[in-house]
């Protein structure tokens, strides 16, 4: 992973310096509350129902054992034992003292940490896919590009006031898992025909409450224009985004309202400027950071796939994790290994601090010291020799991290809802817990296979409702919690948003709400179709039906 | 009188400011003056006349594309910013350098506080009208806020990866 220099130490160094004494003047009175917030959003620091919420910048998701020990003393020493992975692959602390937080930064620094821009209307941390630099269907390893961008939007001096919070992800693979269509920007890495690299640009994709899915601009992007371009997408943007209403704020309503064209036109326009200028990326500066992203030391391994098979037929519990939990890896006997954070009765995404220092020992014994985050909140250890799964499944098991639910309806995407954030209308973990709950036999997750699930506690989507397979959304409703169901959501390639099943659903109603749904799903399924397949086929009027059958 | 940040200096103010609504009647002929854009549009040939000196300001929703090609009759060009979570005008005053040439000063007015002018500076300004309330002598520590930066911008066209040892 990529290992600062003193230019970076430095920048994270006067960072931590500057916010403690924003700090203290905000403290001592000297800022105003209304001053201070645009400054500590800019530090991922919120003010929350209960106590403000540190989120702590995870680039791309990933995460060196030593930084894991780091999260975890935080954890320990600033918060109540616990962390939690967001989706977008950073960690959030839910208990600091706003006192303690410039301490808590300096300790960050220390291992290379820190909270810049995790929130607030800048660019925010770019995301990509967890099994970056592992994924047998990968063409381009997307970290280095994702270093990169993440240099230049660090502390960007001409967009760090935007008229609202932007985001960029990038993919590298055949499958999309970084989710790119619904984020501001979306780049993903091709080759041209000639064989060289450039990127596919998408903008205007996004969640929220008005949920698009991105438009593409630009169809091939030489690689060196990567960063004049952005700027240029940026600049318009940053000059005639709305700023009169902060729900038509986003870049989406911009692209939107000029027409997908007419904004490709403006950033060409712009972008005629900038291009082949200064900031034109060097050969030589890609070459720097690709170096941090080579191969680990692999071993030459076979895969060891009889082995493997003998020990399923003798450990179901080791096969039904295989199964889900284990994938493919770009090289012969090894595997990327995911540790659900999805355990009936835990918050989604939660982690303890011991968890968290087990994990750093895993990773330093199985894994070359590295760990990522992945965006369905749970994490990874991404280069595992196969001869070592079984052990490592017996360790994982009593850390409490075996659960083989990667991907199937319990390992749901959930925001921190209504129990901690003070924007949610509704809450959301203690209905996470509810469906698990009813879904908590294990054959029955089996057979109802892939299925996302998602929850967000109030429109602005933190939990990705919209492109869950089933999405939950918290609404209020005269003063009490009600819930709205969607389906047919999908955050991978070709991406596509959900529709409102109908009216919403008491808290108590909707772990029978989901079975119903479930229920249909499995009568009309033709052999293999999973569940987003058989909702396009047969679309949303017989999970109606099924549904509001009751009330009537 | 109102004391302004200058080259990194806090100095004595000596333009005057004049309100968005102003005309012409009554304009002083020799005090030097920063008018409002609609009254250098409607006016342009009388300010030009004047013997004192001539600066021009921008509203934030107000585009700098308008004043291009008057470049040259402008000491200081004044960009507002009526908060100062609004954005705009990093932007416009890294056009006037980068791509207009402007080589006067460029002034931030309105909501301009400590925390925001380092990055001001970055894209091209050099002057900070801070807001009245707020001392300008604390502000200048803002300008100190980091020793390195990543990105090309007005203060250095070249970004950190061409500058790295």
């Amino acid at each position: 992973m990529y290992v600062y220099d003193q230019y970076d130490q430095h920048i994270i160094e006067d960072r931590v310096r500057q916010f403690r004494d924003q700090t203290r003047r905000y403290l001592a009175g000297e800022l105003s509350g209304e001053e201070f917030r645009p400054l500590r959003l800019q530090n991922g620091l919120y003010i929350q129902r209960y106590a403000p919420m540190l989120r702590v910048a995870v680039p791309y998701g990933l995460l060196s054992s030593r930084q894991l020990r780091k999260l975890a003393e935080i954890a320990r020493n600033y918060d109540k034992g616990y962390a939690h992975i967001s989706t977008r692959q950073n960690v959030q602390f839910n208990w600091p003292e706003l006192e303690d937080v410039p301490d808590i930064l300096a300790e960050l620094a220390t291992v290379q940490m820190h909270a810049i821009q995790t929130s607030g209307n800048c660019i925010r941390n770019t995301t990509t896919d967890q099994f970056a630099g592992v994924a047998r269907d990968e063409l381009i390893d997307p970290r280095p590009w994702c270093e990169i961008i993440r240099q230049w939007s660090t502390f960007h001096p001409e967009f760090a006031f935007l008229p609202r919070k932007f985001k960029i992800a990038v993919n590298g693979a055949v499958s999309d898992r970084a989710a790119i269509e619904v984020h501001d920007i979306g780049l993903e890495a091709v080759q041209n025909a000639a064989g060289e690299l450039g990127f596919r640009v998408s903008v205007g994709g996004g969640l929220g409450r008005t949920p698009i899915v991105g438009s593409f601009i630009n169809e091939f992007l030489p690689w060196k224009h990567l960063l004049t371009y952005l700027d240029a997408i940026l600049r318009v943007y940053n000059r005639y985004g709305r700023r009169d209403n902060k729900f038509k704020a986003r870049i989406k309503i911009l692209v939107k309202a000029l027409t997908p064209e007419v904004f490709a036109e403006r950033v060409e326009a712009e972008w005629a400027h900038l291009k082949d200028g200064p900031a034109t990326l060097t050969e030589a500066e890609v070459e720097r950071v690709s170096r941090f992203f080579i191969d680990p030391a692999y071993k030459a391994l076979e895969d060891q796939d009889a082995a493997l098979a003998a020990l399923d037929a003798e450990h179901p519990g080791f096969a039904r994790w295989r199964s889900r939990n284990v994938v493919a890896h770009k090289k012969p006997g090894y595997a990327a290994v995911t540790l659900s954070l999805k355990p009936t009765g835990v918050a989604p995404g939660d982690i303890t601090d011991k968890q968290l220092d087990a994990v750093a020992e895993l990773a330093d014994r199985y894994c070359f010291g590295e760990v990522r985050n992945s965006h369905e909140q749970n994490i990874i250890l991404a280069d595992v020799e196969q001869s070592q799964l079984f052990t490592l499944w017996n360790e994982l098991r009593e850390l409490g991290l075996a659960v083989p639910n990667v991907g199937l309806l319990t390992d749901m995407i959930c925001c921190p809802g209504g129990d901690f954030c003070s924007l949610a209308n509704a809450k959301s973990i203690p209905i996470a817990e509810s469906i698990q709950r009813r879904f908590d036999d294990l054959d029955y997750l089996f057979d109802i296979g892939e299925l996302d699930l998602n929850i967000s506690g109030c429109m602005n989507a933190c939990g990705h409702h919209h492109v869950g397979h089933i999405g939950i959304l918290g609404v209020d409703k005269k003063g009490a919690e009600f819930y709205q169901v969607s389906l047919g959501g999908s955050a991978g390639r070709n991406a596509s948003l959900g529709q409102i099943l109908g009216p919403s659903f008491a808290q108590d109603a909707m772990p029978d709400v989901i079975e119903k749904i479930i229920a249909v799903y499995v009568e009309r399924r033709s052999e293999d179709e999973q569940f987003l397949d058989t909702f396009r086929r047969i679309g949303l009027d017989p999970f109606k039906e099924r549904v509001y059958a009751a009330n009537h | 009188m109102q004391r302004i940040i200058k080259n990194d200096q806090v100095v004595d103010e000596s333009w005057h400011l004049l309100p968005k609504d102003a005309t012409l009647d009554g304009l002083s002929n020799c005090d030097d003056l920063i008018v409002p854009l609609a009254l250098w549009r409607e006016h342009a040939h009388a300010l030009k006349a004047r013997d004192g000196g001539l600066g021009v300001w921008l509203d934030a929703d107000e585009q700098i594309e308008e004043i291009a090609e008057d470049l040259a009759h402008f000491k200081v060009i004044a960009l507002n910013f009526p908060a100062f979570t609004d954005g705009r005008h990093y932007s416009s005053a890294r056009l006037l350098r980068e791509r207009y040439g402007y080589k006067d000063e460029i002034r931030a007015i309105g909501d301009v506080l400590r925390d925001q002018l380092f990055l001001m500076r970055r894209c091209g300004f050099d002057a900070f009208a801070v807001r009245a309330d707020r001392d300008p002598y604390d502000a200048l520590e803002g300008l100190k806020d980091f020793s390195v930066t990543y990105q090309a911008a007005a203060d250095d066209p070249r970004p950190l990866f061409l500058r790295r040892g």
